[in-house]
């Protein structure tokens, strides 16, 4: 090893003539040698093989006792180096603790560092750290202090900060102000992640704001910032201290270190422009503001900021136009940027610039030219959306390889349907179609999957002309199917499935195409290797609606043997499916009527067909029907808790209600109203779909007409162009361009001169129709043209929403499209009473089309049901204070054995669209119950299994119900907190099983139980017990005598045993769960209390002298 | 917020990885790969920040980044930063090194990973910017550097 060292050093030479020291030479040589070593490989391989190499030597040298600090500093240098190569190095955590902790002020120093790189805030090994830090915040070393706040600014255990919080606080009275100024951050830190832990400081905070040294003050305006944003109103008496500071600070009142490029410290007036733009002090700001656009430098870095100061709006245009303007491409960037952003507000801005954004069009940057396309579509309107899409369609291919592009997918794609509902936005029907197909195989996969949806749903509502939509689908169909002639194996999968739906959905309109044909085409598709099992299934639904009248027999024949006998079950269903269907041409009639999109479909609901065969089957014998969770319940419980804990979930009362319904039909449409609106609200918390439903959409109209109107004239007065006067402009093209650049001007130049008028069209003039998509949201902004009841189309948008991406999406969309949007009394009430049964456990859904058709059915009348059925009462907003709600729910589930017994707040652990899952837990005398609430949120069976500790058995969850599973958990090793974590696996009946993570923390208190020993006993446990601890911990002294008053707090606190007091000393016993004792010793010594803990477990003494601490200090 | 500090030369080999907010190693990687990719293919006249990716903390992420001969120096910061702020800041950040090093070049960032973490501490200090000043960033860092002379000193009889 030592003459590679020597050849590394004599071909390195002058890098390593800094240090001659040898002991530094040597060491920087090993590192020198890794590097250059790995520089001079070829392959990823062999420089995996090198550094494997490098890191077991690493490892051999800091396990060896007689590596020394100054050798570790050099070894943990390599280990980060190998680390940042993305080589884990775990086994050196741990001595780089040690580092931190034993070295000299420069191997704590790289101790640290390496501590930062490896940890995070969540690692266990960094609780051993805690001690270190409180050390160096009380060394008189400055660089040590530094050090330690700097390690607790990067990372520090949440539960650990009050452990040094006081000594941080006491930092902001240093008299050195890089300290005061680390302090400070250290504290913002504590507040990002643990804000009432510093509540009582915010006093100290205003010190810093008035520190001497900028530095500070400059610090604390971090502190500021969140706090004004989290509560504008509470600091309304600083505004004219951060306007002063603002003043002193463009008057140029700092010292000349804080210039920078000779402007007086940027980063301290973006700081305080963010601060004020909070407050809301308009007045204030106006000043402000206005001082700081004179300075030009300084606007170029609080663009963003300043831009939405109203008062100064058209200030800060002119500025903006300069930046625009600008040859320098940063801030061409920044100034669309903040152009944007402000015509979102002022549309009319975007007209001075149109010819520069036209240029940008064109722009070699891709970034620019996204920015200018998000630009464009925010100033999208009735006269210029075509031009607009036909640009952004251009830059498609080039989306492809950047990473942003989903966001302007989504964008694009509402912009288009936007423009087609809109109808007379759009061309005509072939562009709108051939638009999407573009859309689609290019962006593919990367959309969000309920842009197809809403697509598909746009086809089959259709419009108000029978004759447009049959030439949308004709056109439609004829375009598809030419695709699939082609290069089908190239198209995206989400295209794939438009494409079969559609097919099988309006094939029929093109007379001359026959059945077979298409079917041929689609058994291509299933051929395909790249075609995935979602969209195959897909495809087989379509062609299920093509067999028609033995239509491509041998075809389907084919495909049924194929897939009958898939191992994916939902394929297996779709073949046998559309085996029977295409074998009997009545059920078929029946089950899948041409354009059923437009017909009422009849549902029985209730599976009453099926009620001879079950009392057929019952009278001969069989048992009648129990849901599987039931029949695992009674086999699990012998004791029988409770037959029927959910039976509550839907009180007597209730369904009298619904009976009402039947008899009543205002009363009917009420309650479907209702359903049709919950789920959005719940989802979107109201904000966009319900409002848009008026033919104008004016939010912000107004305002924004009667601002401008002042506007206006004085740009009359000030520029009379025809730009400026919007109401003439479109009749003006030409007139207009000659008055944009009045010399003759080229050919390209004219062209885009052209291309500004067609895409600037319509920005002034008042009568245009407002702007779109002023914000992301996509479906919910769509205007619904048919006419359905409000409830099928809240329902279904729900479903196509929530449902998206699984292969039920299938099911649901073509169910929600073969279900008539009038829906009658009568099925709304039979399908009630069918969920009513159902949550009485009786009827089963198996059918084939029968569950998806009840499925669907269920989603239209279940919101209510929720409504109604009493576990979230009659607030008329439910979804405003879910938790508490919830909580209470819950709370009712709690198993009966535990109902004596204080549990732990119910805690949420995870939450998604279909899952809902709760925990608490509950101390019992000789073990710690975990109680687990799965809440099923969406309208189907579902079965999960969670698996943390060991796995449950598998159970069953109805729609709207609550499962509760309950295990016992015992502590293997211990941990100041112990973290439960698993995995809740669920599946729907025909879906694919998902599974959602949780972690649920409890602290080990909860596992602490008193041990009851005698003193004797004590005494021989005391010796036998190898690990221990000992720390000083704070007596509380108010009492008589402290020493019982002390251990009384911990007895109570932490459920000790208080073996005895004997003067100045006590012993206390207590056990871990189930049996791992713990003794303590205290003493009273000097005012304060020595306490000595001891164990047979590893850590648990430590763990326990942390809660003992904390438990007095909270006291 | 600043969320991660990437420096990397013209290869992708990286120099220096600085992370604010915790990611997996394994994420930490995939970043430091996208990110060189994406910087990498960007000419240097076009403009010096990348938006709208997925890979840090959603859609809230930006990149600033810019190019010094054979380095990238990349800053992954949140929308609550200042795009030009940060670009000058990487500027101090680098003149800094300048002045520590004497004409720094990537060599002195590879051999010397462990001094340029500590003059970065002494510039942004977990995730917030501490010091934009020049001078006192230069006056901390030469403080280490003494104690560290006088360390050496001292251990030199002895050892």
């Amino acid at each position: 090893m030592s003459d590679v060292v020597e050849k590394t050093l004599t071909a390195l030479p002058g890098l390593l003539s800094l240090d001659s020291q040898s002991t530094k030479l040597s060491s920087t040589s090993k590192l020198g040698n890794l590097i250059r070593g790995i520089t001079e490989l070829t392959s990823k391989h062999e420089e995996e093989k090198l550094i494997q190499r490098e890191l077991t030597s690493i490892k051999e040298q800091v396990s060896s006792p007689n590596t020394s600090m100054r050798q570790m500093k050099e070894l943990m240098v390599r280990a980060i180096y190998c680390e940042m190569l993305g080589y884990e190095a775990s086994f050196s955590y741990i001595h780089a603790i040690k580092l931190a902790q034993q070295g000299t002020a420069l191997e704590k120093r790289v101790g640290y560092l390496a501590v930062s790189l490896f940890l995070n805030e969540s690692h266990e090994l960094l609780l051993l750290l805690v001690n270190t830090v409180l050390k160096d915040l009380q060394s008189t070393n400055l660089i040590e202090v530094c050090m330690a706040l700097t390690v607790v600014s990067q990372m520090f255990p949440k539960d650990m900060i009050p452990a040094i919080l006081p000594l941080v606080e006491e930092k902001l009275n240093h008299p050195k102000e890089i300290i005061r100024r680390k302090a400070v951050l250290a504290l913002y830190k504590f507040y990002l992640i643990a804000p009432n832990q510093v509540q009582h400081i915010h006093n100290k905070f205003r010190k810093a704001l008035c520190d001497k040294d900028p530095g500070v003050m400059t610090a604390s305006l971090h502190i500021y910032l969140q706090m004004i944003q989290e509560n504008p109103e509470g600091y309304k008496d600083l505004t004219t201290s951060f306007v002063t500071i603002l003043k002193q600070v463009v008057g140029g009142k700092l010292p000349m270190d804080f210039n920078y490029h000779s402007v007086p410290a940027p980063w301290l007036q973006i700081q305080l422009l963010r601060i004020l733009l909070f407050c809301s002090t308009i007045f204030l700001c106006r000043d402000v503001a206005a001082l700081c656009i004179h300075c030009v430098s300084l606007f170029f870095y609080c663009i963003q900021p300043l831009s939405s100061f109203p008062a100064i709006l058209y200030e800060s245009a002119k500025c903006i136009g300069n930046f625009v303007l600008s040859l320098k491409i940063n801030l061409k960037y920044l100034g669309l940027k903040a152009l944007t952003y402000v015509v979102q507000q002022h549309p009319k801005l975007a007209l001075q610039h149109q010819m520069t954004i036209i240029e940008c069009l064109d722009h070699p940057d891709l970034i620019i030219k996204r920015e200018t396309l998000e630009l464009l579509f925010r100033i999208t309107n009735a006269q210029n959306v075509s031009v607009i899409v036909e640009k952004m369609l251009e830059f498609l291919p080039f989306l492809k390889i950047m990473l942003c592009c989903c966001i302007i997918y989504t964008l694009f794609i509402v912009l288009i349907l936007f423009s087609y509902e809109e109808y007379t936005y759009a061309p005509d029907n072939e562009w709108f179609i051939e638009t999407m197909s573009t859309v689609f195989s290019v962006g593919g996969d990367m959309m969000q999957p309920d842009i197809p949806n809403s697509f598909l749903k746009l086809l089959s509502e259709g419009f108000d002309s029978v004759e447009e939509d049959r030439k949308l689908r004709l056109f439609a169909v004829d375009s598809y199917v030419s695709l699939l002639q082609g290069e089908p194996g190239k198209l995206p999968q989400r295209f794939l499935q438009v494409i079969s739906w559609v097919l099988g959905e309006y094939s029929y309109l093109r007379e001359e195409l026959e059945a077979a044909t298409v079917l041929r085409l689609l058994a291509k598709l299933l051929d395909m290797k790249s075609t995935s099992s979602e969209t195959k299934s897909w495809v087989l639904m379509a062609m299920t609606k093509l067999c028609e009248g033995g239509a491509g027999v041998s075809v389907t024949q084919e495909v049924c043997e194929t897939y009958g006998s898939s191992l994916d079950t939902v394929l297996r269903q779709r073949a046998q499916e559309l085996q029977h269907l295409s074998q009997d041409c009545e059920l078929r009639a029946r089950v899948l009527p041409r354009g059923a999109g437009l017909e009422p479909l009849e549902v029985d609901s209730s599976l009453s067909f099926l009620d001879g065969f079950v009392s057929e089957a019952l009278a001969a014998g069989a048992a009648p029907y129990k849901a599987p969770h039931q029949r695992q319940e009674e086999l699990a419980q012998a004791k029988a808790l409770s037959l029927e804990p959910y039976g509550l979930s839907l009180p007597i009362s209730m369904s009298s209600c619904s009976i009402a319904d039947r008899q009543s039909p205002t009363l009917l449409s009420v309650s479907s109203g209702l359903s049709g609106d919950s789920p959005d609200l719940s989802h979107k918390g109201g904000s966009t779909t319900l409002k848009l439903d008026g033919v104008k959409r004016v939010w912000g109209r107004e305002g924004y007409l009667s601002e401008r109107e002042p506007v206006e004239e004085s740009a009359h007065v000030e520029v009379p162009s025809p730009l400026q006067s919007p109401s003439q402009q479109g009749e003006a093209d030409s007139s207009q361009s000659q008055t944009l650049t009045p010399i003759p001007t080229p050919q390209p130049e004219q062209e885009k001169q052209q291309l500004a008028s067609s895409l600037f069209v319509g920005l002034g003039s008042q009568s245009s129709v407002c702007l779109m998509g002023k914000s992301e949201s996509t479906t919910q902004r769509f205007r619904r043209k048919a006419k359905g009841t409000v409830s099928s189309s809240g329902a279904s948008e729900q479903i196509s929403n929530s449902l998206a991406s699984t292969p039920s999406t299938a099911n649901h969309l073509l169910c929600n499209n073969l279900l008539d949007s009038n829906i009658t009394s009568d099925l709304a009430v039979s399908s009630l009473e069918q969920t009513s049964q159902l949550s009485q456990g009786p009827a089963a859904a198996n059918g084939i089309c029968d569950v998806e058709l009840t499925g669907s059915d269920m989603s239209e009348t279940s919101p209510t049901l929720i409504r109604d059925n009493g576990v979230v009462a009659a607030d008329p907003a439910p979804h405003e204070d879910p938790d508490k709600l919830k909580d209470l729910c819950l709370r009712t589930h709690l198993p009966a054995e535990f109902s004596g017994l204080c549990h732990s707040e119910i805690t949420p652990l995870c939450t998604n669209q279909t899952l809902d899952f709760s925990a608490c837990h509950l101390q019992k005398e000789d073990s710690l119950a975990l109680v687990a609430f799965i809440y099923n949120c969406i309208l189907m069976f579902c079965s999960f299994q969670v698996s943390c500790v060991c796995d449950s058995p598998v159970q069953e969850a109805r729609s709207h119900s609550v499962a509760v599973c309950q295990y016992s958990l015992t502590v293997k090793r211990p941990s100041v907190h112990v973290e439960v974590v698993g995995t809740a696996s669920y599946q729907f009946p025909a879906g694919t099983p998902h599974s959602a993570q949780f972690s649920y923390k409890l602290p080990l208190t909860s596992f602490i139980r008193p041990l009851t020993v005698s003193t004797e006993e004590y005494g021989a446990m005391w010796l036998d017990f190898s690990h221990d601890t000992k720390q000083k911990l704070t007596l509380i002294s108010d009492g008589q005598e402290p020493l019982t008053d002390t251990l009384n707090v911990l007895k109570k606190k932490l459920q000790l045993h208080v073996v005895e007091i004997i003067g100045m000393e006590g012993i206390v016993a207590c056990r871990l769960l189930r049996d791992q004792p713990c003794l303590m010793h205290c003493r009273l010594h000097a005012g304060t209390l020595s306490v000595w803990l001891r164990s047979p477990v590893p850590d648990l003494p430590d763990c326990l002298m942390y809660h003992c601490q904390r438990a007095l200090q909270e006291h | 917020m600043i969320k991660a500090i990437l420096i990397f030369n013209n290869h992708g080999k990286p120099r220096l990885i600085r992370f604010y907010q915790y990611f997996a190693e394994d994420l930490q990687q995939q970043i430091i790969r996208e990110t060189f990719h994406l910087v990498s293919k960007r000419d240097d006249n076009v403009c010096n920040f990348l938006e709208g990716g997925s890979l840090i903390g959603g859609s809230d992420y930006k990149l600033i980044y810019r190019h010094y001969a054979t380095l990238y120096f990349v800053f992954c910061v949140d929308s609550s930063e200042s795009e030009l702020g940060i670009l000058d800041l990487i500027q101090v950040f680098v003149e800094t090194l300048d002045k520590c090093f004497e004409n720094v070049c990537e060599l002195d960032l590879i051999f010397h990973m462990d001094k340029v973490h500590y003059i970065l501490q002494e510039v942004v200090m977990g995730g917030m910017v501490l010091e934009t000043n020049m001078n006192e960033i230069v006056a901390q860092v030469e403080v280490q550097t003494r104690m560290e002379k006088s360390e050496v000193k001292l251990s030199r009889p002895s050892g």
